[in-house]
């Protein structure tokens, strides 16, 4: 030890050499802790999306070049009947589906907080839907819902006898947006219900003994403990399940493509079906760019509205 | 494959050896193809050069089988070695949107139907081939021609490989018990028979949802058959006209007789249903059939079926346009003698008819001559097929083709119209009109 430690001390005393002096340079050390994430980010977030922001003013199509157009694509979609029943399907899509979403995934992270045998097994098995591609569950819900050869059908009229004829699911429009909806709450209830289990675990369980000790009942410790404790967290889960859910696409481009007669498309279908299977990139570019006015303005409501509390910015609650 | 052999994959094993023999033993069997003696073109090969070129998958393995044979002959004899890959169909026209704008990657790509006028600037002309494989062998049918040439123009940009159409499948004892013994030509007449199916519990059938192929197919024939088309001869939109309102009249009264959900019906609906009897008649390629008598327990419905043009209406030929294989060659190839080359060797009967039978019916030749080729002597229900590419109809029919009568079939422009007025979202007018402004905004710059 003692051999080692003397020349050390001489080191110390000398002047440090370039690289460490570059090292320690605070202004530098910034720089290149920054530098990776910045280039990912530039060449996987921004290029893409500056660009995407780009087509969206031009004519460019599959195979040739476009010129810039200004607000044309625009233009267009504000007369395009197909682009505003598109907006509608994605606002009525995703507040539906949000709201069953939360109620049912809610209902069960309550269901699951609660002791009772394999625990842990249950709270993985809840996450299936979630793991599983969406394309296999669509795939899946798109047999579910075949004119012809849906389970329910068969179950209803061949098994049970109560119908005589197959329920057209997707046949009519109507019936085939609540069944994508229904699909996308199926496949949307565990992130909500395990990120809403993860929330209830961090409330403390001395206030539900401090209430029951005043005599609250289940509904006013839920009310006033469970839920005011939850609303951190329900913002944020909210924002990104509002963020899944608008553009959402594999749902409903796997089992429906958009149809019957465009009435299920949501803004993402119908971006990548005049972008890529009709060739205007540009017009789908557009129609992709629509898109953000929404989602920000999802995104600031479920933030302030759900999350303005004054603890929560760091200030005393009142 | 090796470890586990379906049923199917059994049949194309068998398939594909006895083709190999045949494409080993081709030189010596005696052809029923006449071949004219026209002088082929001279290209010189270049030196050192190799080619690479993508081509959709096989329907059947002995396809590419006899593909892949071919092209290792064609290394053999000139010393040009040959990379064929076999891409997905719905990545086709994705690769070669890439190929052409990055002016990069393969020599040669084998395409569907209107690629080649798509991307048009980026090609080289085969003009010099086509004419002498046209001579040579009785001439390019009419799809062939509409397909390979340039618009209003004898220069050829691509090389037509073969068609497959869609037309009417229906059973035999089913269309008896109700008093028919094929589908009548005419409109009334198929009216007629579709209620009677319908009353007999056997509905029709056909896909009114977004199905690239029969989605179209039968749009358009309801479409042609009425003497309505999407363009006029010099490409103007004329959807909007009293031959398209009758037309949508018709569908509107066929459509009740259908079996339900036809609105959500994709490409494989159909196939689904009647294979298992849900409907007695539908329109589809020669898939289906196959896909019935390669399997025991459907063998007694293949056997029950029936093929049948697509009834004409008011037209004077029946209105089918087949998916057409269409060889394009780009200019950014190092080696476009060679490439020129290459389709010519594949073209020629010592290879092309070893291939065109091999894929026991699933493509119909592009040219005159290989109607005598034996594959059409095999399956007397498959032999309908041979006419695919006998046909004046073609996508964006009457038009000249363009990036937008793509669009518009990719798009599902005249499917939703007919869709619409069936499920009485719209009336036929206002549908017409609708279709007219979506089609004429992918129109907009086809002028420029």
């Amino acid at each position: 030890m003692s051999v080692t430690t003397l020349p050390s001390r001489g080191v110390a005393v000398r002047q440090p050499g370039w690289i460490a002096r570059l090292l320690d340079y605070k202004p530098f050390l910034i720089v290149m802790c920054l530098a990776p994430a910045i280039g990912l980010l530039t060449v996987f977030l921004t290029y893409p999306l500056g660009l995407g922001v780009w087509l969206a003013f031009t004519d460019t199509t599959i195979g040739r070049r476009g010129i810039y157009i200004g607000l044309e694509n625009f233009q267009y979609l504000w007369t395009d009947p197909l682009w505003w029943g598109a907006v509608f399907y994605s606002v009525f899509y995703t507040a539906i589906a949000t709201f069953g979403k939360f109620a049912l995934g809610f209902w069960l992270a309550l269901l699951l907080n609660n002791h009772f045998p394999l625990k842990s097994l249950l709270r993985a098995i809840v996450l299936l839907p979630w793991i599983v591609p969406t394309v296999l569950s669509a795939l899946a819900f798109w047999w579910i819902y075949d004119p012809q050869f849906s389970i329910i059908s068969y179950l209803l009229v061949d098994v049970l006898g109560v119908r005589s004829t197959n329920i057209d699911f997707l046949g009519t429009p109507w019936s085939a947006r609540f069944s994508l909806i229904v699909a996308n709450i199926w496949r949307g209830i565990p992130f909500v219900a395990i990120s809403l289990l993860a929330g209830l675990q961090t409330i403390s369980p001395s206030l539900y003994e401090a209430a029951m000790l005043d005599g609250a009942s289940a509904w006013q410790r839920f009310r006033y403990i469970t839920f005011p404790m939850m609303m951190p967290i329900l913002a944020i889960v909210m924002t990104f399940s509002i963020i899944f859910t608008f553009t959402d696409f594999q749902l409903v481009y796997a089992i429906t493509r958009g149809g019957p007669v465009n009435s299920t498309h949501l803004l993402a279908t119908l971006a990548f079906q005049r972008g890529i299977a009709g060739g205007e990139l540009g017009e789908g570019a557009a129609i992709a760019v629509s898109m953000i006015p929404f989602l920000v303005f999802a995104t600031l409501f479920s933030y302030f509205g759900l999350a303005r509390r004054k603890w929560q910015q760091g200030e005393a609650n009142d | 494959m090796k470890n586990d052999i379906t049923r199917r994959d059994a049949l194309a094993l068998g398939a594909s050896a006895a083709a190999l023999a045949v494409t080993g033993a081709s030189a010596q069997t005696a052809s029923t193809i006449k071949a004219a003696d026209v002088p082929a073109p001279k290209l010189a090969i270049e030196k050192g050069a190799s080619l690479r070129m993508l081509r959709p998958v096989r329907f059947v393995q002995a396809d590419e089988d006899v593909f892949r044979a071919n092209a290792a002959k064609f290394s053999k004899e000139t010393g040009v070695e040959v990379k064929v890959d076999f891409v997905g169909w719905e990545d086709i026209n994705q690769q070669t949107a890439v190929t052409s704008n990055s002016g990069a990657g393969p020599d040669i790509i084998i395409g569907f139907s209107d690629a080649p006028h798509i991307y048009i600037d980026k090609l080289i002309e085969l003009t010099d081939v086509a004419d002498y494989i046209g001579k040579r062998y009785g001439g390019w049918l009419p799809l062939a021609q509409k397909y390979g040439k340039k618009n209003k123009s004898d220069a050829w940009i691509g090389l037509p490989f073969g068609a497959t159409a869609g037309p009417l499948i229906y059973r035999k004892s089913i269309l008896q018990s109700v008093g028919f013994d094929k589908v009548p030509e005419d409109h009334a007449g198929i009216l007629d028979l579709c209620r009677k199916l319908q009353k007999a519990g056997k509905p029709a059938g056909f896909a009114l949802g977004n199905a690239v192929g029969d989605g179209n197919g039968f749009a358009n024939w309801a479409l042609w058959s009425h003497n309505a088309s999407l363009l006029d001869e010099e490409g103007n939109v004329i959807i909007n006209s009293k031959e398209t309102i009758a037309a949508l009249n018709w569908v509107k009264e066929l459509y009740p007789t259908f079996i339900a959900g036809t609105p959500s019906w994709n490409d494989v609906s159909n196939n689904r249903a009647y294979s298992s009897q849900e409907i007695s008649l539908t329109a589809n390629g020669v898939s289906l059939y196959f896909s019935l008598k390669n399997d025991p327990a459907t063998r007694p419905i293949a056997e029950d079926s029936e093929h049948q043009l697509l009834p004409k209406g008011l037209a004077k030929i029946s209105p089918m346009a087949g998916l057409t294989l269409n060889a394009m060659v780009f200019k950014h190839s190092q080696y476009p003698n060679a490439a020129k080359a290459f389709l010519q060797f594949m073209l020629e009967k010592d290879q092309y008819e070893p291939w065109l039978n091999a894929n026991s019916g699933y493509w119909a030749q592009p040219l005159a001559a290989y109607a005598e080729a034996k594959v059409w002597n095999e399956d007397p229900k498959v032999k309908i097929f041979k006419d695919s590419m006998n046909s004046t109809y073609y996508n964006g029919y009457k038009g000249p083709i363009s990036t937008a009568t793509g669009a518009v079939n990719a798009d599902y422009v005249l499917v939703q119209m007919c869709a619409a007025v069936a499920t009485g979202a719209s009336t036929p007018e206002a549908a017409a009109a609708e279709a007219e402004q979506r089609a004429k905004r992918y129109f907009r710059r086809q002028s420029r």
